[in-house]
This record gives structure tokens, sequence and C-alpha cells, in this order.
């Protein structure tokens, strides 16, 4: 196992360009399971962590990694299509737009994703 | 979102906006959002509304605009062209367009006809006379509203469901109201003759007066030239301001007879719901399927799931005819019958009759199968009945307790209540989820709710623990008048497939298939990759058929089995070691102890199985816990087995009649990694006083002086199920193979989240017994499977690799 997955490097000028965040690596693309998450910490964050989902059909997007609705780890859901369930009572959550699926009504916050050479980039903003 | 849409789509037409023709669009919306472009025609000024509450807006407990199952803005939401107030009255097929009277024509693809049916007209003198209306739509509901304002008596012809419904409104409204029946008895449809008595005597305490086996002769006109009284064949004349006709309904057909579509009865349709056009599809009660026609909703709903899987090109699934229930919508009078409940020479019955009591109840047995049922002034329990006629499973196990009604219904989290109808509006339904009653039959009311799946959706009632489902089918049944989903044997597994759980597993076994695209691709899912239902499913049906060839596939199970540790409500884990047969000694619960301090957890807890439950654990702390604590896993977080619960037994016992713990601990190492449909516990009592309680677990074991019993499909949780005998044996060794061999054939047989007690329940005792029993060389095979299966399975916290666990999962990534 390795001891630090994490690699922080400045975003290349291409990925930050058209947003007014900045983009950071956060993992090679091949540290994420496919159809599966790994959770971005923010210990300080008042927010807290952000998920970072790969879908079955390798599309990336990082999501808020709580449930508009108790809360739950979306990180730790089951990811179909571009949805995942929450683990805690399976509200459905649209990882594009955060939206959770009707008629359940809430919305986690995304986070701009680039993937460029096999590095993730996040613009946690 | 404009991208996805073809710049051209073929045309859906749909010829009538009712309940029929409207559900069709919405589940093909559901399947093919944008396969058509969909244009509606409709006779009445209205958008598409729940005809089966005109009843209460006529009795005045409801307002139109709370009947509206689509507004406009739906229609509009979804891009479909609504044309209502027109009636379309050619079909030029070898065109493909339809046209109104006054022109305007429309070109169609596909053509979906659902005109429905029209009152029927009874030839008879004045029956054109001013206040002479049938009962079938808002504007004779309307024009009922208003007569009974202006007007004093009322005459309803025709005492079926209808015509009892409407005379029931108008005396509501302050009318005086006879009803004049052709038959000798009310509603000879749905009742037999004593349900109908009762139901007479209740409505003529309501102030309703009644002529049988009359026939009308004609409506005589008054001097204001509007219909005055009604005269019948017996010579007695019924004064009579409004005349309302409710003597039956005739399938609308004639449009689609003159466009050269066979019909007999109906529009004559095959189990695609197509007609000999197979580009016009035709359904509701326009229709003839297999020579029968349908006037309730129910049947149009399957209809409707099927009609929209063949619009939107799946082409899977067939209608099969519909079995139907009938609850009367008259406040204070409890009625439901549902099946063949006139039964004949080759059905029993079972009566209940107390007519002081007002409750009358015959349910219709045929070759130990519910097949109907009438029940009178208590009908709680007609939502359970209509669901053992639809599910068609053998009653043969229940049939002494089958009177006495829902056995399904949990015990706990609400109350104790087992009557949905006698709770109060803000009484609390679902425990789980705290959702009362009102808000319940609210959401049934305004958002058009008819099956418990919707429900459970919208309302959240009845969506986690399940106890409360009973009581939500009550309401179901009460408000809308059934819950109207597919029998349960028919239900697909989820929405990206239209196969159920049996056809799943049969094909998995069938085809050889090893794998969940391989599954998908072979059954033709309808999602690229499945969604948190089906995926599950699907692995477990996987892994039991094929052992040791198809491949676990951890992204496919739920965080608990994928973490190999309980998720909690804060996103912390719990930790349960396996203590076989609930013994430990003072290594174990030390290394506990030092690992509770040095992970700094916060709460330790004595579980109902005998074992110690570590609460509060980090996610990242995991692996080291479980290496620090070096005990097995305890599956506690698994569809699996669970514990074996033991009594002390005979070692200490002076009770004690067998070894019961090391029976329990050869059980459990025997067993223990056995991945199964959902949890699995057991339990081993060394004498009759059963203090481990043996009476309440998938496999409970009681000891006696000359052997052991086996008891199984016991249950403790929701619904407090005692477990049933199987068998008495003699050996520890018998023991052992008997409880294997069940619990394989629960795990080769069962469905995904089935306990033992619903399967037992669904295939009978009687199967499990000819299995596991009646035949050893089975009974062997069977164990010897199981045996398989768990030979070199790994314990998934010592042997992360092995069991496919993906480890990166345990470490978060850092941002710097």
């Amino acid at each position: 196992m390795s001891g630090g997955v994490a690699i922080a490097v400045a975003a290349p000028a291409s990925a930050s360009a058209s947003m007014d965040s900045t983009f950071i690596a956060v993992c090679s693309l091949a540290d994420v399971p496919i159809a599966g998450a790994r959770v971005i910490e923010r210990p300080h964050h008042p927010d807290g962590n952000v998920a970072l989902f790969r879908t079955a059909a390798n599309r990336v997007f990082a999501v808020l990694d709580r449930c508009p609705h108790k809360g739950g780890p979306l990180s730790q859901g089951i990811v179909y299509g571009d949805r995942v369930a929450c683990p805690l009572h399976n509200w459905s959550i649209e990882l594009g737009s955060g939206s959770a699926v009707a008629p359940d009504v809430g919305c986690a916050r995304t986070f701009p994703v680039n993937v460029e050479r096999g590095i993730v980039f996040v613009a946690l903003g | 979102m404009n991208a996805r849409v073809p710049i051209s789509r073929p045309k859906l037409v749909v010829v009538g906006n009712g309940m029929a023709g409207m559900r069709t669009v919405e589940e093909l919306l559901k399947l093919a959002p944008d396969a058509y472009e969909i244009t509606v025609f409709g006779s009445e000024p209205h958008p598409n509304y729940n005809r089966i509450l005109l009843s209460p807006v006529l009795a005045g407990e409801q307002t139109i605009d709370e009947i509206i199952l689509n507004p406009r803005e739906w229609y509009a939401e979804n891009g479909i062209a609504l044309h209502a107030g027109r009636t379309i009255t050619s079909i030029d097929r070898a065109r493909r367009i339809v046209a109104t009277a006054d022109g305007t024509a429309a070109p169609y693809d596909r053509l979906l006809l659902a005109t429905g049916s029209s009152p029927f007209i009874l030839p008879i003198p004045g029956n054109d006379l001013p206040g002479v209306i049938t009962y079938r739509d808002i504007a004779d509901t309307e024009t009922m509203i208003a007569a009974a304002r202006a007007h004093r008596h009322a005459v309803v012809i025709g005492g079926g469901l209808l015509g009892l419904e409407a005379a029931n409104g108008l005396k509501l409204r302050g009318m005086d109201v006879t009803v004049v029946h052709l038959m000798p008895w009310l509603m000879e449809r749905q009742l037999d003759r004593t349900a109908a008595q009762m139901l007479q005597q209740s409505l003529e305490a309501k102030g309703l007066a009644f002529r049988l086996e009359a026939k009308t002769e004609a409506l005589i006109k008054g001097e204001s030239g509007r219909v005055a009284s009604v005269r019948l064949a017996s010579g007695e004349t019924l004064a009579a301001d409004l005349v309302v006709m409710a003597v039956g309904i005739r399938p609308n057909f004639a449009l689609a007879k003159s466009a050269g579509l066979h019909c007999d009865r109906g529009i004559v349709v095959n189990d695609t719901l197509q007609t000999f056009d197979p580009r016009v599809y035709a359904i509701g009660e326009c229709v003839a399927h297999r020579g029968l026609t349908y006037g309730l909703v129910a049947p149009l709903f399957e209809m409707a799931k099927v009609c929209a899987n063949h619009l939107a090109g799946y082409g899977i699934g067939r209608y099969a005819g519909s079995q139907v229930s009938t609850k009367l919508k008259v406040t204070g009078v409890d009625l439901f019958s549902a099946g063949d409940f006139t039964g004949g020479t080759d059905t029993e019955e079972i009566v209940l009759a107390d007519p002081a009591g007002g409750v009358y109840k015959k349910l219709v047995i045929r070759n130990d199968k519910l097949v109907g049922g009438v029940l009178y002034g208590d009908t709680a329990d007609g939502a359970w009945y209509f669901k053992l006629v639809r599910d068609g499973r053998s009653i043969a196990e229940i049939r002494d307790r089958l009177m006495f009604g829902e056995a399904n219904l949990g015990d706990t989290g609400h109350q104790g209540q087992s009557r949905a109808l006698a709770m109060a509006d803000d009484a609390e339904v679902c425990g789980c989820n705290g959702v009362c009653k009102g808000t319940i039959v609210k959401g049934i009311k305004e958002k058009g709710l008819f099956t418990l799946d919707d429900v459970r959706k919208h309302t959240k009632a009845s969506s986690s623990c399940g106890s409360c489902t009973g009581l939500v089918e009550q309401l179901l049944m009460a408000t809308a008048g059934g819950d109207y989903s597919a029998p349960a044997k028919l239900k697909p597994l989820c929405g990206c497939t239209d196969r159920n759980h049996q056809e799943v597993r049969d094909a998995i076994r069938e085809g050889h298939l090893l794998s969940i695209p391989a599954t998908m691709r072979f059954l033709e899912w309808r999602t690229e990759n499945g969604c948190a239902t089906c995926r599950p499913a699907l692995n477990y049906y996987l892994i039991s058929t094929w052992p040791k060839e198809a491949l676990d596939d951890p992204q496919s199970r739920f965080i608990n089995e994928r973490a190999h540790a309980n998720i909690q409500k804060d996103g912390t884990y719990s930790v349960i070691p396996r203590m076989w047969g609930g013994e430990t000694n003072s290594s174990e619960l030390r290394r506990i102890a030092d690992v509770v301090d040095k992970y700094q957890i916060r709460t330790v807890k004595v579980t109902g199985g005998q074992r110690i439950d570590l609460l509060g654990v980090k996610k990242a702390d995991l692996p080291a816990v479980w290496a620090d604590l070096d005990m097995p896993s305890g599956h506690a977080y698994a569809k699996a087995l669970r514990t074996v619960k033991t009594c002390v037994g005979s070692e200490w016992c002076r009770f004690g009649t067998q070894d019961s713990t090391t029976m329990g601990q050869d059980l459990e190492r025997a067993l223990w990694r056995m991945y199964a449909p959902h949890k699995v516990k057991l339990a081993v009592s060394g004498c009759p006083r059963n203090c481990a309680e043996s009476g309440i677990k998938d496999v409970g074991v009681i000891g006696v002086d000359s052997g052991w019993e086996i008891y199984v499909a016991g249950n403790g949780g929701i619904k407090t199920e005692v477990a049933q005998f199987l068998v008495k044996v003699k050996t520890s060794e018998e023991v052992l193979e008997y409880s294997g061999a069940f619990l394989q054939l629960y795990r080769e047989e069962g469905w995904y989240l089935e306990r033992t007690v619903h399967y037992v329940a669904r295939v009978g005792l009687d199967h499990v017994k000819r299995k596991v029993l009646d035949d050893a060389d089975n009974r062997r095979a069977l164990w010897e499977r199981l045996q398989f299966t768990l030979d070199g399975e790994p314990d998934p916290w010592h042997d992360m690799a092995k069991a496919r666990i993906d480890t990166r999962q345990f470490e978060a990534l850092a941002i710097a």
C-alpha cells in the first residue's frame, strides 16, 4: 500500500484558463475505482470533504460528500450511470448537477473537474 | 438538453385524454422520454383527471381541482400538444392521419386509441328529456350538483357501483333519491345476496329508497318540458326532477370500426395491445382483450405498462388479463369485493356472518388458492386478500387463520394499530420516517398515487423497514380503491428491466451467466450499468449460482459489504468481531479493550446476538482495528450468516439436556462467511425452555433428551414470526446437514432481500420438506454444494486481497 496518494502540484495553465478558481491535482485517474469514489479530505473546511467519483463510463465528477437529505457520505454509495445512491437512505443524486432525483428534492454542491494525461484536477473554489 | 433530441422524431397521436391514455404516455415518458413527438386529443375540455374520484366530488368531499391528475403544465413540460375539447372523428389509415369534425388533422407514425367507454342509454320513451343524464364525466357531475340545488326528487336507474355512488352523492346534496334496479339485489356483479342486503339496509338507513326487480318503462315529461316522473313496469310512478342512468357502459369503438379496425364488443387487441393494424395500439375500456372488456382502472394501468414498453421499442412484456377488485366509495359503508366471489362446484367457501354487528365476509378458495371474496362492514384486510388473489400463492398453510386477516402487517412502529381507517389523521403510520395518516391520504389524493411504490417514493411511508406496508395498502384501498401494483410474482426487479427476480435467477442458471454485464446484455437491461437496486441482487445471484466461477463485484455491493463494517448515521462505522456461539475469553476481551482505547472508540455495546459492537470507528482505522482485534469478521454488516446464539446448555445448566454451546459453535464454524439473500440468524437452545430464543430465528435448534428439533423461517424483527417445525434429528451431524441443506435451498431459490420467513411463505413449507426431508440424496447434494461454496472463502478482515477489498477506500486523498 502506498503511504500517500496525494499529488499536490500546481494546475497547468490550460486547465484553469476558463475557470475563476484554481484547479488542483488531487490524484491520478487510476487511483479512483471504476464505478466508485475517493474522498478528498478537507479537515478544517466548514463544508467538509469532497467526493470524487469515477463512473463505469469513465466520467469523473466531484461533489460535496454530504447528501442534501441527512448529510450521508455520498462517496460511500453505489455508483450507477451518472448517479450515486446515498448509503444512508438511498436518495439518488445526479453527479453532474448534484441534484436529487425526483421525487426527492435537494442539491449537493458540485465542483469542476478536469482530467489531463491521467491526472485528475478539481477546482475546489 | 436539446442536443440529444433528434430533429425529426416519429409522431405519436393519442386519441383519448383519460386515465388510460395518459397513464400510457406517462409510462412511455419514463422509458423513452424523447422517442416521440406526442399529440393528445380529448373530447372533454379538461386535462386528465381521476375519474374514480368523481363520486367524492359529487358527495362534496373533494373538488374538481383536487382530482386533476395531469394539469396543463404537465403537458407543456413534456412537450405534448394537447387538444382538449376536440373529438377525433376520422382515421385515415392509408395516409396515417386523424382528423376532427372541424378539420383539424394530425399525422401519425403510431396511433394510440384510448377512447374509453360511454354510458348505456336505456331505449325507453323520454330518454332524451332535459333532466335525464348519465354519470360518466365532469359535466355529468356538474349537472347533478346543479340539479340538486334546484330540484327535489332524483331517480337513479341502476343499482351497481356507479349508480349507488351517484345516489349517495345526490342524497348528501339534499335530494330525495330512489334507486331503481332490475336485478333481485344490488351490485349483483360484485356482491352475493347476503352482502347486498346488508348494504341495502345501511343505505336505507342513510335515507335512500330502493325498487328492486323493477323495470323502467318510460320517463314522463312535466309541464316545464323537463322530466317529471319515472313509470315502472309494475305501474308505479316515481316523482323525478332528475334521472341518472347508470345501467352499464359500452366501449367506444365506433371510430376504430369506421377506420376498418377489427372490433368485437371492443377494439380487438393482442397481448401487446396492438390492433389489427400494427401501427395502431388501443388501450383501456375501449378494447376487447381475449374476449374481455374492462371497466375498472387497475387493468388499464397494467395495459398501460405493457403498451408503453412496446411503443418505446423495447418489445418486452405481455398483457395477460387482470384480476379486478371493487371498493364502494360511499362514506360510512365499507364494502369490498374481488375476483370470483360467487364460486362454483369446484370451489370452497369460508364465511363469517355477523348480521347484528354489520359484518359479513366470504372468501372463495379453489385448489388451495384464494380466488375471490366479499367483505362487508370490515374491509381492512381487503388489500391483503386482493394481493393473495393476484399472487395466486397457496393458502393451504394459513387457511385456518385466513379469515382473521393480515398476517404480513408488522408488529411495531405504529402503536399496535392494524386498522388504518380507525386511525386519526395525525396518527403516525410509518414510525421510521414519521409519516402520519393524513399526509399519506393527502398524497394519494393530490398526487394521484395508485401503487405502493408511488406512495413510498412520494411520502416515504413504508419505504424503510416496511412494517407499516399493510397499513399503507389499506389507505390506498380506502382512498384510491386499491393498490394497483403488479402482483409480487410479476413485479420487475427494478426500473432497469421488466424481468422479475425469478426470471433473472433462472436466466443466470440456464444461460450459465457469470458476470453482471453479461447478465444485463443477455436480459436486455435498459440501463448501461444498472442501479443501486439491481446490481446488488445480480451480484448475489451470480456468486450464489456459480460459486468459484462468478467473480464477486464489490462495487455492486452496498457500502457495508464493501467496507466490511456497518455505516452509521455520522459516516463512521461499527465493528463486531465474531465470538463463536457467543463465547469469549479474557484474551479476546483484553484485545477489545485495547482497541477501544487505542482508536478512541466512543461506544461499546453488547448486541442481541451475544457479541460486542464497537461503534464510531473511523473508516481509515478499520484495517488496523481488524488486525489488532485479531478476531474473525462477525459479518454483522452483511446479507450473510450473522450469529448463532446459544444458551450455556448441559455443560453448566442444571436443566440442560444437550450441549447447545458446542452445537452452536459447530454450526457457526460450518456456516460462517455464507452470503445469502438476506441476513441469516441461528440459535441453539439446550432444552425446551429455549433460552436462546430459537423460535424466532431463520434456523432454530432446540435440544431435547432424545435429540434435536429443527425449526425454520422464524423472524424476530419487523414482524414477529414463530419458526415452523421442520424435523427432529438424533445427532449433531444431522443438525449440520439438515440446517445446511435448508439454508442452501434458500440461497439457491430465495429472491434477493427475501428473509427465510418470506421465502418459505412463498414456496411453502411442503416444498422445503420435499427437497430437504423426503429426498435424502438432494439433501446431501445441497449440503455438499454449500460446503463447496464455503470452502476456501476468505475472512475479509484478514485476507483483504482474496476478499477483493479495494483498500484505496480506507485512504483519503489529501490536498496541500
